[in-house]
């Protein structure tokens, strides 16, 4: 956070809450930009399935947010989880959160859009299979129980950020949370049936370039926002945005000519999130310079599990965990080697010689991923006791647009019968029977 | 031979007609009509019933002794006992030209090399 605005957080300046209005609406955007991504890397029989999951995310993560995770992300409490003082937005308001210059209405709001694309970025490991009212209730419960607890620990003065862990923009909270929880989350629900049998593409590369720069885009705010004012912190923040993902492609784009030979689009777009997610935990707190070498040599490790996962049984589908569990994990810990006062004004890392820092890093890096697999993998567990998570497989086969949604993405509108009120619609009459065999 | 199939039984279809070396066909997406039940659906306030299914057709040119092998497989690979598994309609050919050599009939429809 940046320094200056701790000596002057008593007023809400116009310059600061200008910018977070506008950051705001930036990373709600993300959140479509999301949906967009993965539905070009699904079947174009589950489109818009998996595009809805992200709406979905939007819809109820705002309502358990206003309820009652802010609340618990941000409201006094212990180390562990905040209380209920700000439940249902009480004192929230016009006056300044503390330590910003902006007023706490806008706190939150910035703060529910972070809680929507993290819900939206688990969906990535569960679409194609995952029925739509289960994953519903999964999100409301999951932003609260495991989103809102992570925050806390990360943002909202739990014992990470009281402990000196340096987390910019959510590393923990929603990389990390989100990276971890989707192994969990793919490991419970299972894999798709055909996985492993046939050989399951995108269907849209274009969505999915698309997509990666809406989210790249919302990204300036997402990382250019986490300073809360137009200070020195997010103005580096965002420059960095820009750096790092630029370092990333370069290097995928390295990587996929020495392994393949061609440079893929589908490639260079996973590229982009994972240099934004890179950046994300360190963007204030790291030079340019720094910035572009964690860009560049953060890329590889999302590179090995991203081409070791689909070899594996685990159908953690789009790859949330090499790109945002292993980019977040990458990204908290350089802060611990590279972290430089001198640009940051909080802290520096080892290699400035703080070693310190290192320490409280690497326990962010080892308790976040801990908590997001083991709470998400409880939760879905006690679920499927009580409710089929998942489709049938002739569903499945069918596709979720179809059978979750009665929509499909690409209607030609051949052979449609348009049915007026009067008719009876809710019970489809066979044709003909079949013989029996 | 015809065999129209559901599109996600395409690929069992597919891996069936390589179990049984049956290796000349082409396939196209099409959309028909069988005795499946309606689908329904609603974009904003306009319902339709959905009259076209889509489906996957196979078409087959192969000689005599591998009439059975490829039957039973669009059957093996298409079949998921509900109603709308499709069709299998096997016609004689009048006449097959392979058009790089010229062969005629048998030697038109026989895989090189078998």
């Amino acid at each position: 956070m940046d320094t200056l605005n701790l000596i002057a957080a008593t007023a809400v300046d116009t310059g600061d809450t200008a910018w977070m209005l506008t950051a705001t609406a930036l990373v709600l955007l993300m959140t479509i930009g999301l949906g967009l991504f993965y539905a070009g890397l699904v079947r174009s029989k589950n489109t818009l399935n998996t595009f809805m999951m992200c709406v979905a995310a939007i819809a109820v993560a705002i309502v358990t947010w206003a309820a009652v995770g802010y609340s618990f992300a941000f409201a006094e409490g212990n180390w562990f989880i905040g209380g209920f003082d700000h439940a249902f937005l009480s004192g929230v308001d016009f006056a300044p959160r503390d330590g910003t210059t902006i007023p706490h209405l806008v706190f939150f709001a910035f703060q529910a859009t972070f809680c929507i694309i993290t819900v939206a970025l688990v969906s990535g490991a569960v679409v194609e299979r995952m029925r739509f009212d289960a994953f519903l209730i999964f999100a409301a419960l999951w932003s609260i129980l495991v989103y809102a607890v992570l925050a806390h620990w990360g943002f909202g003065g739990g014992w990470l950020i009281e402990g000196g862990t340096l987390d910019f923009a959510g590393g923990i909270a929603v990389e990390m949370a989100s990276g971890f929880s989707a192994l969990a989350a793919a490991l419970v629900v299972g894999a798709r049936k055909d996985y492993g049998r046939q050989a399951l593409l995108p269907h849209n590369a274009v969505y999915v370039l698309l997509g990666a720069g809406l989210l790249w885009f919302g990204w300036f705010g997402f990382n250019g926002g986490s300073g809360f004012s137009t200070g020195n912190a997010g103005v580096l923040a965002f420059v960095n945005t820009m750096l790092t993902p630029a370092c990333s492609l370069l290097v995928w784009f390295a990587l996929d000519l020495i392994r393949g030979r061609r440079v893929t689009a589908v490639g260079a777009a996973t590229a982009i999130i994972v240099g934004c997610v890179l950046i994300t935990p360190a963007g204030g707190f790291i030079s340019p310079g720094w910035a572009m070498a964690l860009g560049a040599i953060g890329a590889l490790p999302c590179y090995a599990v991203i081409v070791w996962r689909p070899r594996t049984r685990v159908d953690e589908t789009l790859d949330v965990l090499a790109a945002h569990g292993i980019a977040g994990f990458t990204g908290i810990l350089f802060i611990g080697l590279f972290a430089q006062a001198s640009w940051n004004g909080v802290s520096d890392g080892l290699l400035y010689g703080n070693a310190e820092q290192m320490l409280w890093q690497a326990l962010a890096a080892a308790a976040t991923p801990a908590y997001a697999f083991v709470a998400t993998f409880v939760l879905l567990k006690v679920m499927g006791a009580l409710m089929p998570l998942r489709t049938t497989e002739n569903d499945e086969a069918l596709g979720m647009d179809v059978t979750q949604h009665g929509e499909e993405a690409y209607a030609t509108g051949e052979g449609a019968i348009l049915v007026t009120p009067e008719s009876d619609v809710e019970a489809p009459v066979p044709v003909a029977q079949p013989e029996p065999a | 031979m015809i065999g129209i199939v559901r599109p996600e039984k395409a690929n069992d279809v597919l891996e069936a007609l390589y179990r049984a070396e049956v290796r000349g066909f082409s396939m196209s997406r099409v959309q028909g009509h069988g005795g499946e039940l309606d689908r329904v659906e609603t974009y904003r306030g306009t319902t339709v019933k959905m009259g076209l299914a889509e489906k996957v057709r196979f078409e087959v040119a192969v000689s005599d002794e591998f009439v059975q092998p490829a039957v039973n497989a669009l059957c093996d690979g298409g079949r998921t006992g509900e109603v709308g598994d499709g069709k299998i309609f096997v016609v004689p050919l009048e006449r097959a030209v392979r058009i790089r050599t010229g062969e005629t009939d048998h030697g038109a429809v026989t895989p090189v090399g078998a």
